[in-house]
């Protein structure tokens, strides 16, 4: 059964129609592409999934249940992460305080709690290491390669075990080689059954990552296929419009 | 891929000290240190009982605002109305006990009116979602403009009954009994002994503390503490009525000190408040400061009055030390982080 499933979803804002009856349906552990040209409306899909804005119109279930959600940590309660486009990520503080950011582990008894510096320590050094990331802890992230960063991003997301990890544009400001390695902390999640969207304009990332990839137009879905039943110049004519539907 | 979780866990790019402001209230203290030590020298006076202890009474007090003025330059925001808010609280304190009331019921009245103040600018900077510079500056005028309008302008010097008891909390002095045989029979100044305190607490809130951590989190990318669920608006609420709370505490001190308040209590405070805490390494872009370089930085600035008029170079020259010291500490800083990025 779909662990994500998008029916009809549609989304306007004022005149404009930035959805329109889009239907998707995730797996676990699938990897699928979301792609488009600018203003397709990729970046809405994903806040409405992630409980940042309201659909106009549609239903989203999530194991074959019904929900609905107010806010973004709706979602996250729903099992929803989020890796957003600008990372969010405070520069001044340490990888750990990044990735338990909002969900500070705290000891102490009574209403006297403090900060369990050892406890995140060690969690986030998990996790790297489960991600297969060099990031240390410790270190500050304004002193971290994209790579790293992104490590910490989504480190975040396993944090609370997260099914299903919304990507958007991870890949779009880091060098080819921290490009790799964002790939390679995908293909972890993937393996340990997370459902992943990925948005992406870097056809290269899109065919060596996803299982599936859906394209958007315009608001319209005008594909969902596998990547082994399609090719990269497919793909792209149906971006810009040269193909119209697949 | 061998390594460790313990050996990720102990490993850091750089050593313990790691992280600019740490350095930056390093290097404040070292110059703290160093002036001092010049100064024993150069002055017969400036190791004194006498002048060291004048010394501490008369920073605790910016010391004291200038912890609350930490917190809010961490979160990014700034307040500029901590001078009129220490006079307001002052003028409430003073007054409520010359009406005949207890030394408790005006303390408790000045610090009610500081965190009123507090509230205010809080709740537009947060939730209405005003500039803490604008917001600040209204309230500058605001609360002195008040001060004006209790006091009617007036000198207020009737502290009721209980002058005596403010008196000996905001003038007066503890542990000289347990000092005398170390040369300071004066004991500790009270103001001196309420920083101490209230520097420990905050010290300890800031790094020990989700509020702490929150309000760092804040001043670094306050988008990505929204998204990420810390509760934002009310954090930054808090930060303003602690700074304002911080001024109320120095009010009430100032009244005990002075034995009689007027309505230019406090002006231009504002200005030594935000440079100690900028000298004591805090960010005015947010995300940096500590409770130590608060303190440090208010010491300082003390130390530098203090040596200038000791060294009977006249004090009109003081604005010029302080503003070189500002600048110089944060150009030190600048060349350092652009060493680090190279
Ligand atoms: N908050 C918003 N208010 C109004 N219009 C919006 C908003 N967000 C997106 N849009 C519009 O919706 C359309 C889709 O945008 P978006 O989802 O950001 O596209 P993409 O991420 O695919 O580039 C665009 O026309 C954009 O202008
Ligand atoms: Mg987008």
């Amino acid at each position: 059964m779909a662990i994500l499933e998008l029916n009809q979803i549609s989304k306007h804002f004022g005149a404009i129609q930035a959805l329109n009856g889009i239907s998707i349906a995730l797996e676990e552990g699938e990897v699928v592409g979301l792609m488009g040209d600018n203003g397709a409306g990729k970046s809405t899909l994903v806040k409405i999934i992630a409980g940042n804005f309201h659909p106009s119109g549609g239903e989203i279930r999530i194991g074959g249940r019904p929900v609905q959600f107010n806010r973004p940590v709706e979602a996250r309660e729903n099992g929803i992460e989020v890796v957003y486009q600008d990372l969010a990520l405070c520069d001044n503080l340490t990888a750990a305080a990044n990735v338990f950011l909002g969900r500070e582990v705290r000891k102490g008894f009574g209403p006297l709690k403090i900060l369990d510096y050892n406890a995140m320590y060690r969690r986030a050094a998990e996790l790297f290491k489960e991600l297969k990331s060099e990031t240390r802890p410790r270190d500050l992230v304004r002193q971290m390669s994209g790579g790293q960063r992104q490590a910490v991003a989504i480190a975040r997301t396993r944090l609370s075990d997260a099914k299903i990890v919304l990507m958007d544009e991870p890949t779009a400001a880091i060098s080819v080689r921290q490009v790799a390695e964002v790939l390679n902390l995908i293909r972890r999640l993937k393996d340990q059954g997370v459902a992943v969207v990925l948005i992406s304009h870097r056809m290269p990332d899109v065919f060596s990552v996803c299982d599936r990839v859906v394209v958007l137009r315009r608001g319209t879905k005008v594909a969902d296929k596998p990547i082994a039943a399609t090719s990269p110049e497919e793909v792209t004519g149906l971006i810009t419009g040269a193909i119209q539907e697949a | 891929m061998s390594i460790s979780i313990d050996e990720a866990v102990s490993k850091q790019t750089h050593g313990t000290l790691s992280g600019l402001m740490a350095r930056q209230t390093f290097w404040v203290f070292v110059a703290f240190a160093v002036t001092i030590l010049l100064m024993s020298l150069a002055s017969d006076v400036f190791a004194t009982e006498k002048n060291l202890y004048n010394v501490f009474r008369n920073f605790a007090f910016v010391g004291i605002m200038a912890l609350g003025m930490t917190a809010v330059i961490i979160t990014g925001g700034i307040d500029l109305s901590v001078g009129s808010t220490l006079c307001l609280a002052a003028i409430v304190t003073s007054m409520t006990m010359g009406a005949g009331y207890s030394v408790e019921v005006g303390i408790i009245a000045g610090l009610a009116a500081s965190i009123a103040v507090g509230l205010v600018n809080g709740g537009l900077i947060a939730y209405v979602g005003m500039p803490s510079f604008v917001v600040t500056l209204g309230m500058l005028s605001v609360a002195r403009s008040l001060a004006q309008v209790i006091s009617n302008n007036q000198i207020v010097y009737q502290l009721g009954p209980d002058a005596n008891a403010i008196m000996a909390l905001g003038g007066g002095s503890s542990f000289g009994a347990l000092l005398s045989p170390f040369g300071a029979s004066g004991g500790i100044p009270n103001p001196a002994l309420v920083l101490l305190v209230l520097a420990l607490v905050a010290g300890f809130a800031f790094r020990w503390t989700r509020w702490g951590r929150h309000i760092f989190a804040i001043g670094g990318n306050e988008n990505a503490a929204t998204l990420t669920g810390v509760p934002v608006k009310a954090i930054k609420l808090s930060v303003y009525v602690v700074s304002a709370l911080m001024a109320g505490i120095a009010g009430v001190l100032e009244v005990g000190w002075l034995g009689s308040v007027t309505v230019n209590l406090g002006t231009g405070m504002e200005l030594q408040v935000i440079a100690a805490s900028v000298i004591g390494g805090a960010n005015l872009a947010g995300g940096a400061g500590t409770a130590f370089g608060a303190v440090i930085g208010s010491a300082l600035i003390e130390v530098i009055r203090n040596s200038l008029i000791l060294l009977g170079i006249p004090t009109f020259w003081q604005g010029t030390f302080v503003g070189c010291f500002i600048v110089v500490a944060v150009l030190v800083d600048r060349i350092r982080a652009m060493r680090q990025s190279n």
